[in-house]
């Protein structure tokens, strides 16, 4: 009797996990781990007559891989958002320190909500905005002309989805970087201070080591969101020259190859992988030593 | 000393100028989209010509731009609803249970988010495409619940690690079963994070444009119409829809702020303070 008042309890336990574990997984399965395995699938299909067929080919493999378009979109692509993940990081450092360290708690409360917004606001009618900026007749080139400058070309060029990649990335590593400097042991600094190590040597050798993994996880979520971002290098960059991401769209949109799409986005998570699977070791790696 | 001071106060004005040169950075293009929207000038210049609502009559008046902001304002609503379901479930599961390949679990839970979504537009376009629901609004609201759960779930989650241990033992001694405790227990203590997980999950579903750029077919949503829109000339219109967006998007966060995130901001920046 007890026993099976036992056994019907534990039933009852198992239907609750179960209940409340499946959503998730059936949701996710079907709508993200299915889609992303057909996506793999899909670049061993053919086209035929403008048709997509099932089948195990590797000829959309070779295709890319081969394709001069391609290597040199990837090496562009790469460079391009290893740089402004670079140049990001070191723009937003001394906000982050300003923000962390110089601002009473309730401004750093204020700004870091202010940093939020971007979030919220549509990227691409933020990259409209830049458009405006940087066109030939802008504020910028009248800013500069004003100022007896030649104008800058930055539309359509690298420069163009430079800038977008900064925008694009911008408030989340001020962000992220200011969380990191804010945990930072504050009597590591005060000790430093002591020991009558100067501005610079307290940032290079105690605050940087010590936020040493927040530094890098926002690096590493900058170059991941430039390396994907289709706006910028489209609407900034004037798709001269293409990125991965244009490569994705325009196989998609107007050659109409799907299979050879997803062999570009296949090579971008792959790299993506790579990339953060190296970042994330280096951040952790040494962390008992700060 | 007094040279020592000096380079003080020339660093602490470089860092402030360099704290406005990004804060401008950052900003300049949200204040403009809202301020060129009311300019009377088709050509957006300094100084502002006039005050003009005429690119919001135009907008509003345009048919595709309101089948837009109806498509996206049901999008938002079903991903929110379904989002905010799941986020739930996964922050409890992962804040009651222990079991084998949980950690497996719970990076299905969290990780799509981060998978780019020009990526996750193919994805879900070839995969979508070939079951018949490409090109659907709930293909969309299936596809922008993959990527807004995790959000809803981190929010709730958070909520959850400040609902004592034992609260939920001493209701299953007292006699409460475990649907009654988490109806009567689990539920009102994470409502307000609920309530947030709903905003912000809308919010994010609302401003996504890549995916439904893909997959959205000839139901646009609003920011794939923002998309056509920067293809074409440039037009004053795109400021105006462009700061609708915003108000809409802002609005939703400004609510979610109000139901719980601000406390936790609060103790994550402050955390460094003695």
């Amino acid at each position: 009797m007890t026993d099976r008042s036992a056994r019907r309890e534990r039933a009852g336990r198992i239907r609750f996990a179960v209940a409340l574990g499946a959503p998730t997984l059936l949701w996710q399965v079907a709508f993200f781990v299915v889609p992303m395995g057909f996506l793999v699938a899909m670049t061993f299909w053919s086209v035929r007559n403008f048709r997509l067929q099932p089948d195990f080919t590797l000829a959309n493999w070779a295709t890319i891989l081969s394709a001069g378009f391609f290597r040199s979109a990837y090496v562009y692509t790469f460079a391009m958002s290893a740089m402004a993940a670079l140049a990001v990081s070191l723009a937003a450092f001394p906000v982050a320190y300003a923000l962390a360290f110089k601002a009473g708690t309730r401004l750093r409360l204020l700004l870091a909500a202010c940093l939020v917004v971007p979030f919220f606001t549509s990227f691409p009618v933020r990259i409209y905005s830049m458009q405006i900026f940087f066109s030939p007749n802008g504020l910028i080139n009248t800013v500069l002309a004003g100022l007896g400058l030649s104008p800058i070309a930055v539309l359509n060029t690298p420069a163009g989805t430079f800038v977008g990649f900064l925008t694009l990335t911008a408030p989340l590593v001020v962000l992220l970087q200011t969380f990191a400097l804010a945990a930072v042991d504050r009597q590591l600094i005060e000790a430093a201070h002591n020991l009558r190590c100067g501005w610079m040597r307290t940032i290079l050798s105690v605050i940087v080591p010590s936020a040493r993994v927040g530094l890098v996880v926002a690096g590493a979520l900058a170059f991941v969101l430039a390396f994907g971002d289709y706006i910028s290098p489209q609407f900034l960059g004037g798709s001269n020259p293409p990125t991965l991401s244009i490569l994705i769209a325009d196989q998609v949109k107007s050659g109409n190859h799907w299979p050879r799409a997803s062999v570009v986005a296949v090579v971008m998570i792959a790299t993506l992988t790579l990339v953060l699977g190296a970042l994330l070791r280096f951040a952790y790696g040494g962390q008992g030593k700060a | 000393m007094s040279a020592l001071r000096l380079a003080g106060v020339l660093r602490t004005t470089l860092l402030l100028f360099w704290c406005v040169v990004v804060f401008a950075f950052i900003f300049a293009p949200i204040v403009s989209t809202v301020v060129f929207s009311f300019n009377v000038d088709r050509f957006p210049s300094l100084p502002w010509s006039g005050f003009s609502l005429q690119w919001y009559e135009a907008v509003l008046s345009d048919a595709t731009v309101r089948r837009g902001l109806w498509n996206s304002l049901t999008v938002a609503g079903g991903t929110a609803i379904l989002s905010t379901f799941i986020g739930f479930t996964t922050a409890y599961v992962d804040y009651r249970f222990r079991f084998f390949g949980k950690r497996l679990y719970m990076a299905l839970a969290a990780l799509p988010p981060t998978v780019p979504v020009v990526i996750m537009g193919v994805a879900m376009l070839t995969f979508q495409g070939r079951i018949g629901l490409s090109g659907s609004i709930p293909g969309l609201i299936a596809a922008h619940v993959v990527i807004c759960a995790p959000f809803a779930m981190a929010l709730i989650r958070m909520r959850l690690s400040d609902l004592g241990r034992d609260l939920e033992p001493a209701a299953w001694n007292l006699g409460a079963g475990q649907w009654t405790t988490l109806r009567e227990i689990v539920l009102p203590f994470v409502a307000p994070s609920l309530a947030s997980a709903l905003l912000i999950t809308a919010s994010v579903s609302f401003d996504e444009f890549m995916i439904a750029w893909f997959i959205s077919g000839l139901n646009e949503t609003l920011p794939v119409r923002v998309l056509a829109m920067l293809q074409g000339q440039v037009s004053p219109r795109i400021n105006a829809v462009g700061a609708m967006v915003f108000a809409v998007s802002i609005l939703l966060v400004a609510l979610a702020q109000l139901a719980t995130a601000r406390r936790l901001a609060a103790t994550r920046l402050t955390g460094g303070d003695p």
